[in-house]
């Protein structure tokens, strides 16, 4: 009760000229200032310390970090799932504190998580996509027809009436994928949802994201550790003991590589490799998949 | 402990509509001593195959022998050879159950040696937890749930390597780690091979960790055993594992664009060989001047100011190679 006070006091206090200002969108997502701890009590360590982000609508971000820099927390805060201990989260312009509006932020926002075989609750594929319309009291022709077009989204439409259980990995979670489509909403959040997949499957979830993003300009935020699936995102964001330490493009975030190794984060390979050979004197330009690195190389040895 | 499959086949829900043949004639040789790695996408036949190794699946059609343990013979002494050939499963944290570190790496232990001492017990634990990298004062007490992923991982692992197998699979080892993290849990792996278990087998959907890890692999395709050998055999055939929807480690690849050009570049596999491998190329280029095809070096720029510093740098690095 109190945390919800004090997180709704500056809501309602600050003269909100910003978001009054006739032409500017609200922002899909925005952090102000915030810090949550998981042992609120103790007032310990601060799982998030501090973030301020906007995130504008259409975007897609890879957030990147440690085990336990706090990337999954910040996801959470952003459905409403958690709420700030300190500061405000908005999601196109509502107030996560407000428990009221919990349910309007967890449509706008849908997750997906890691691990596939948590995320079904039905056995048939069609009724476990329908689960978030029924849920939300749509009617019946409605949820059909969100069943369809999710379905559609996630190339998964032959396989409606089949038992998720017999499904591979990547059609597991392009299927959880449908069940948060089918709610429409505005940002899909993905939490380590590649983390189990196999390449291939990795493949099938990572182009049914990209089509949602480039397509139906789908805000599209996506945590991984995977970073060659970072450079598939507009912009990339690196978490560090809780707060956002580096925030660009993913080319930019790569050419920093130093710093990122204070992160204990790695490049992508091609991307080490093409450093290293940097370092060494070769003139290169900068090169992040296999394909830019060999062909920089070829560039370098025929001008040598 | 050798292990030898030969022919070896097995059908999930035999005899009903959904019966689906797993393998279909895996023929395979694992020798002793090896980092051997299992490369195949989901259905290939993979986990069905290492299943097979401890008996968790029990042989139904081929051969199957490891070391002395023939598990075609129906008095094969199964309990036995579980408690030589450990087995640790995907996301091996979320099995932890026991109240304390302690108990959960001990379990095994017990069931594998009834009415071992307690002191025993806790020496082995002592030391497993120490191999696998873990402070055993600083955990032993703890609740397992109280640590962090990547410990609790750990812990997982000394509860199979507390038997002492002789030989340890790991399916999906590093899988949901971050990179350090991978290649902390690599490094420990490293360590156990050789001193502690003698073969270690990985099942791996990442290519570049078992081109940089494994003495041989083996790639499952539909059942059966498609290709096997040196990381450096497998990944050169990179056309062949694109058709059976596997990628090639980003230095396989990048080789192979370089060789279509007509640059000798051997597909090798460490990142650091690979730029080795073209800092040669790259000092000799330039002592010899314009070695490779011309046509296009024609559209190229000016060489930059430090071209000549660079190459001479590149020439101690090829040195270095030698």
């Amino acid at each position: 009760m109190e945390t919800e006070q004090l997180a709704n006091a500056p809501a309602e206090t600050l003269p909100q000229d910003g978001t009054e200002a006739p032409a500017a969108p609200l922002p899909a997502v925005c952090f102000e200032n915030v810090k949550y701890s998981y042992d609120e009590e103790e007032g310990g360590e601060f799982a998030v310390n501090g973030v301020s982000l906007t995130i504008a609508e259409g975007e897609f971000v890879a957030v990147l970090g440690r085990n336990g820099s706090g990337k999954s927390t910040l996801a959470k805060l952003i459905n409403a799932l958690l709420r700030p201990t300190e500061g405000k989260v908005t999601v196109f312009g509502l107030d996560t504190a407000d428990t009221k509006k919990a349910f309007d932020i967890r449509k706008s926002a849908g997750m997906v998580f890691q691990n596939p075989d948590n995320q079904t609750v039905a056995s048939v594929v069609e009724d476990d996509v329908a689960f978030g319309p029924e849920n939300i009291g749509l009617p019946r022709e409605e949820i059909g027809r969100r069943i369809e077009y999710a379905l559609d989204a996630v190339g998964m439409t032959q396989f409606r009436s089949a038992t998720p259980s017999r499904l591979s990995g990547g059609q597991k979670q392009r299927i959880a994928i449908a069940g948060v489509l089918a709610i429409q909403p505005k940002i899909m959040i993905l939490d380590e949802s590649t983390a189990m997949l196999d390449p291939k499957g990795r493949r099938e979830v990572m182009d049914v994201v990209k089509k949602l993003n480039r397509e139906q300009g789908m805000t599209v935020i996506l945590i991984t550790h995977f970073m060659e699936e970072a450079l598939e995102a507009g912009r990339a964001v690196v978490m560090h003991r809780g707060e956002i330490v580096m925030d660009g493009t993913p080319e930019e975030i790569f050419a920093r590589a130093d710093e990122l190794e204070t992160y204990n984060l790695t490049l992508p390979r091609a991307a080490y490799i093409c450093k290293r050979l940097q370092q060494a004197g070769m003139p290169l330009k900068n090169a992040f998949d296999a394909e830019e690195l060999a062909e920089g190389i070829c560039a370098s040895l025929q001008r040598g | 402990m050798r292990i030898v499959a030969k022919g070896l086949t097995y059908v999930y829900n035999p005899k009903s509509s959904f019966a689906t043949q797993a393998l279909k004639g895996v023929d395979l040789t694992i020798e002793e001593g090896e980092f051997f790695g299992i490369i195949g996408h989901t259905g290939s036949g993979k986990s069905t195959f290492v299943q097979h190794l401890n008996a968790l699946i029990r042989l139904t059609g081929g051969e199957l022998k490891v070391g002395d343990y023939d598990l075609a013979d129906k008095k094969c002494k199964v309990l036995e050879l579980r408690g030589k050939v450990g087995m640790v499963f995907q996301y091996p944290e979320y099995q932890l159950f026991a109240e304390t570190v302690k108990k959960d790496v001990a379990f095994g232990l017990k069931n594998f040696n009834k009415g071992i001492s307690e002191e025993e017990t806790d020496a082995a634990v002592r030391e497993a937890l120490s191999v696998a990298g873990l402070n055993y004062d600083e955990v032993a007490e703890k609740s397992p749930f109280e640590l962090s992923g990547g410990q609790r991982r750990r812990v997982a692992i000394a509860g199979v390597i507390v038997t002492k197998p002789e030989v340890l699979i790991l399916d999906e080892p590093a899988a949901g780690l971050d990179p350090l993290g991978k290649k902390e849990l690599m490094e420990l792996l490293h360590s156990i091979h050789g001193r502690w278990c003698r073969t270690i087998v990985i099942v791996s959907h990442d290519m570049d960790e078992i081109a940089e890890n494994c003495t041989r692999a083996a790639v499952f395709s539909e059942g059966k055993v498609a290709l096997c050998g040196t990381p450096k055999e497998i990944f050169s055939r990179g056309e062949e594992l694109a058709a059976m929807g596997l990628d090639v480690p980003v230095t396989a690849r990048a080789a192979q664009i370089l060789r279509a050009h007509g640059y000798p570049v051997d597909t090798d596999f460490t990142c650091d060989d690979f730029v080795k491998k073209v800092l040669a190329l790259y000092g000799g280029a330039g002592a010899e001047t314009a070695v490779p095809p011309a046509e296009e070096a024609a559209g190229a720029a000016v060489p930059p100011a430090g071209e000549t510093a660079g190459a001479d740098g590149a020439e101690g690095g090829a040195g270095d190679a030698e």
